[in-house]
């Protein structure tokens, strides 16, 4: 589950982490006293006004209706409000949207830390994440903070460090230094930097995340180590212990018909193609995907309804994919062990009479216990479905109703 | 010969008296599992499925000599009951829950490295060992007795993998269900050399899908060790990058564990990789010389 940059900032912060300060809106009329309550707090002067939508590149991102940047720096109570206009309410496009805008409900009023001082401010990258082959957390940072970091993984991978912890332990004091000396540190900015990398991987262990990047970690010109930005990213299996930060997910964010498949139990993905599917089983579901664009479709989505494909389940499969206009047809592929492929099949049936009229052809493929009679059920019922046995029928029979 | 699991495997159920391990416990019995008995905590003394219960996976061992066990316990307790089984001595354990926190796996996986013995697992379908035993959740009769081993780290897309098999005229020895969280206690290239090495086994059947670099790695081992033909797939070629696509391992971070790359790395390490599903049994026969 993925959060917004004020929510793991909240996070972070309750674990110790420094970072940078800041205070949510939702409406334009709280910006100036929101900004001056952050001057109360914080001393700043200026503010860095930040869209709130849960993707990367939001600084070079463009607002469509405003032109303004997704964060953009005002210098003063003055600019506050105008700024805030910019960009509240309005649809953000960044490199990681997808080529779609995202509408913008909350911007975060922040502290600015680029304030000038004795030394120079310096940006690093640092990220926490499961280091898959190897089983254990990692923590991956780097001197060239504020920047892509596959590009520079791609250009300067000499600059890529890596810490790994034993999950035994946990984040010893060695490895804290060994960050802090590698990222060219001394002095105070040294200290505060250890502090940051214990505190921070313990709130990644804390809080069951998969996923922390920030970027970047900042040196303020006063020797402060902070978090500029967070981007934190939940263990969806973890959140049963966390009902407070299950609570911080955005529906906003998603995909309508996501969320609506979600709360039936349906594990689904919206795509962008002609074919809609629905499949036992995600191994076979991701098999079935391939095996449409092989018969010169694309696939519309991804749908794993489970072990127990009856009635009332595949009518709400059927509901959920025909909510898209695109889909030309839907391929039902249900491998039946434990269920038995008659029963799916009078399911089908059923939900099919239960909806009138379906306006795209329908293609079942039954494979498993009692498949023949599950054939013959389907051929009999007088609907506009195919049936087909083997993988390979169900590819050719895709092919023919799209040509 | 087989692998992991055979008929004279002693198998107990943890979560046993759970819906899931009751029906899935029934299931495997009636194909011919040596099921010796269960635990639930709490539960010890009683009888279930006329098999003994005990509170602890212990004194499970100790009265009954298990040394294969299978886990159905929710995944909030999961984690602990890895641990519990290893500790207890069990050689082979078998976990089939699905959802498991990834911190949880981390410290559970780090655990048993201290121990003798093997994790299956999690969020997989088990193990079958065709004709002799199943541990594990698949509908046996699709594994027909043959020559061939499966290494997948999906349910359904096994049943069908060894379905297609089947009617190429081959059949199975064992399957392994490795599964597909980020996070398993046994690898593809693991399980892959288990059936190198089972003199049984005259090919084998690796089904990998989207993330991470399991396949990569075998593929490698493969082209280095490999003494038997294999026939590769990897589902998830249409996935979008950055989504998890069912199983919480399957999703796509950078340009390595696309479907693509690894495919191409397994034809460089001389895997016969089939780009459609349907043609896993068909290329399976041609590359061990069978018409079906």
């Amino acid at each position: 589950m993925n959060l917004h940059e004020y929510q793991g900032k909240s996070i972070l912060k309750s674990y110790g982490v420094a970072v940078q300060e800041g205070i949510v809106i939702d409406k334009v009329e709280d910006a100036v006293e929101a900004a001056k309550k952050l001057t109360e707090q914080t001393g700043t002067g200026w503010y860095v006004v930040k869209a709130q939508i849960h993707a990367g590149g939001r600084g070079k991102g463009k607002v469509q209706e405003t032109d303004s940047n997704g964060v953009v720096l005002a210098k003063g109570l003055g600019e506050i409000e105008d700024k805030v206009k910019g960009i509240l309410g309005g649809h953000l496009m960044t490199a990681q949207t997808n080529g779609k805008a995202k509408k913008v409900n909350k911007v975060l009023i922040a502290q600015d830390v680029y304030y000038p001082g004795e030394a120079e401010t310096e940006e690093f990258y640092m990220s926490v994440l499961l280091d898959r082959e190897r089983g254990r957390n990692t923590i991956v940072y780097s001197t060239e903070g504020g920047m892509d970091i596959e590009a520079v993984a791609e250009h300067t991978p000499e600059k890529i460090y890596k810490e790994e912890i034993d999950p035994r332990v946990g984040i010893q004091g060695f490895q804290a230094r060994n960050i802090a000396f590698n990222l060219g540190l001394s002095g105070q900015a040294f200290k505060e930097m250890t502090k940051f990398v214990v505190s921070l991987y313990n709130a990644y262990v804390g809080i069951d995340a998969s996923m922390f990047e920030i970027n970047p970690v900042l040196k303020t010109s006063d020797n402060k180590i902070i978090a500029v930005d967070a981007k934190v990213t939940l263990d969806g299996n973890g959140l049963f212990r966390h009902p407070d930060y299950a609570a911080m997910r955005d529906v906003t964010e998603e995909d309508p018909t996501e969320v609506e498949a979600g709360e039936a139990g349906l594990n689904f993905v919206k795509l962008d193609g002609n074919v809609g599917c629905m499949v036992n089983g995600a191994g076979l579901a991701m098999a079935t995907m391939d095996i449409i664009k092989l018969s010169g479709g694309n696939p519309a989505n991804f749908l794993d309804v489970g072990g127990t494909a009856n009635a009332e389940r595949v009518e709400k499969a059927f509901h959920i994919i025909l909510k898209d206009p695109n889909v030309k047809a839907i391929l039902i592929n249900i491998f039946g062990g434990i269920v038995r492929c008659d029963r799916v099949a009078q399911g089908v049936v059923d939900a099919y009479k239960n909806m009138g009229n379906i306006p795209v052809p329908i293609i079942v493929r039954l494979q498993g216990t009692n498949a023949e009679e599950a054939k013959k059920l389907i051929d009999e019922s007088g609907l506009n479905v195919h049936s087909a046995v083997l993988l390979q029928e169900a590819a050719d029979k895709v092919k023919e109703v799209l040509a | 010969m087989s692998v992991l699991v055979n008929k004279n495997s002693k198998v107990i159920v943890q979560g046993f008296t759970g819906s899931e391990g009751t029906f899935h416990a029934g299931q495997m019995i009636e194909y011919g599992t040596n099921v010796v008995g269960g635990v639930t905590p709490g539960k010890g003394g009683q009888m279930h499925l006329d098999r003994p219960v005990f509170n602890t996976v212990k004194d499970a061992v100790e009265k009954t000599g298990a040394d294969v066990s299978i886990i159905f316990v929710p995944p909030a307790f999961a984690a602990d009951a890895i641990m519990e089984a290893a500790n207890a001595g069990i050689k082979v354990i078998v976990c089939i829950t699905e959802g498991i926190p990834v911190n949880d796996m981390v410290q559970a996986k780090e655990y048993i490295k201290g121990y003798d013995c093997r994790l299956i697992g999690p969020n997989c379908p088990g193990v079958i060992t065709a004709g002799e035993a199943k541990v594990g959740i698949m509908p046996g009769f699709v594994f027909k007795k043959g020559k061939i081993g499966i290494v997948s780290k999906s349910g359904t897309l096994t049943y069908e993998a060894a379905d297609q098999v089947a009617k190429a005229g081959l059949g199975i020895t064992t399957a392994i269900g490795i599964g597909g969280d980020p996070i398993i206690g046994t690898t593809t290239r693991e399980a892959v050399e288990l059936l190198m090495n089972d003199p049984e086994t005259e090919g084998i059947v690796m089904i990998g899908e989207i993330g991470g670099n399991l396949e990569a790695i075998a593929a490698r081992w493969i082209k280095e060790n490999g003494t038997k033909p294999v026939v590769g797939f990897i589902a998830g070629e249409t996935a979008p990058k950055g989504r998890t696509m069912g199983h919480a391992g399957a999703i796509v971070g950078g340009a390595d564990d696309t479907a693509e790359a690894k495919k191409r790395i397994m034809r460089e390490c001389g895997i016969h990789v089939v780009d459609s599903p349907a043609h896993i049994g068909k290329k399976m026969a041609e590359v061990m010389g069978v018409t079906a």
